[in-house]
């Protein structure tokens, strides 16, 4: 057990701890907060494994944008404050096919990699990840960035509906 | 460091995710265990970047395997694309979301009508 493994274990372990309390939350807000917590316990593994960028660019990629993009939706959807009764669905299949996953995954993982031990190589730094994605990645790139493009002229459409509307049909 | 570790939490976080995705009837909190699912996949991604590189120290690759160079953070670079793919389908999603709302003032994913013209059957 050296520090590495200390600090991966502690911040996996408030990772699936708010990951659990997301998906079992009644209360709408703190099921996002949660999540907040979840995300950025996965940010600190991502630096604790040495990929830096990556870090950086989940906190604000999804701490920042995604998480708030969910709470204002939750905001927009008139969710009540307190906690809510209706938010699930009944728990067994979920939870048969859930644990099953879950479970089955980390036997599977932990039985393949349990003896694996690694140093850490060099960290994934803005300008190594840089050269890469510049470099042997980047029709990936590309091929993203019209998806985005596309995600943001999708989005737009959807949420503006006098665009594509017939004469006479009130949506 | 040992590789299981952030493997499992990987492994766990995807469980929840799938739980959280069958269990919940918001559509919101649906989204919100996508977010959980697509987490401990880029998780996993760069735990198996840096561990499978660490195990093929010292194997001796054919030159044609890697013609532009021998590739280094591929899984960081991947999980840098699902985290584009998520914010664009989060966008998206919450687009839908927003605009079925504002048609019929619910956002429960298991009282959404699937076909148009016999509504009344799907209410529930």
């Amino acid at each position: 057990m050296t520090v590495a493994d200390v600090l991966l274990l502690a911040l996996g372990a408030v990772a699936v701890g708010s990951g659990a309390a997301v998906v079992t939350s009644t209360h709408l807000v703190r099921s996002g907060l949660y999540l907040v917590i979840s995300l950025g316990a996965v940010a600190g593994l991502y630096l604790v494994l040495g990929a830096e960028l990556l870090a950086w660019v989940q906190v604000l990629v999804y701490v920042g944008a995604v998480v708030v993009l969910l709470l204002f939706a939750v905001m927009l959807t008139r969710a009540p404050i307190g906690p809510s009764r209706d938010l699930d669905r009944p728990a067994w299949p979920a939870l048969i096919v859930g644990g099953g996953v879950g479970l089955g995954l980390a036997v599977l993982l932990a039985d393949a990699f349990r003896w694996t031990l690694y140093d850490r190589s060099d960290p994934g730094t803005t300008e190594r990840m840089g050269a890469q994605i510049f470099g042997q990645w980047v029709l990936p790139f590309e091929v993203l960035s019209i998806l985005l493009l596309a995600a943001l002229v999708g989005a737009i459409v959807l949420s503006r509906p006098d665009i594509g509307a017939r004469k006479g049909d009130e949506s | 460091m040992h590789a299981v570790i952030p493997y499992v939490t990987g492994a766990l976080l995807f469980g929840l995710g799938v739980y959280g995705v069958l269990r919940r009837r918001n559509a919101i909190l649906v989204l919100m265990a996508v977010e959980l699912m697509l987490n401990a996949v880029n998780l996993i991604f760069v735990t198996a970047d840096a561990a499978v590189r660490a195990s093929l120290v010292g194997v001796q690759v054919e030159a044609w395997a890697y013609p532009n160079g021998r590739p280094a953070h591929s899984g960081g670079v991947f999980a840098l694309f699902v985290i584009v793919l998520a914010a664009a389908e989060v966008g998206v999603g919450l687009a839908i979301v927003l605009q079925y709302f504002r048609m019929r003032r619910a956002v429960h994913v298991d009282e959404i009508a699937l076909q148009h013209d016999n509504e009344e059957q799907v209410s529930r």
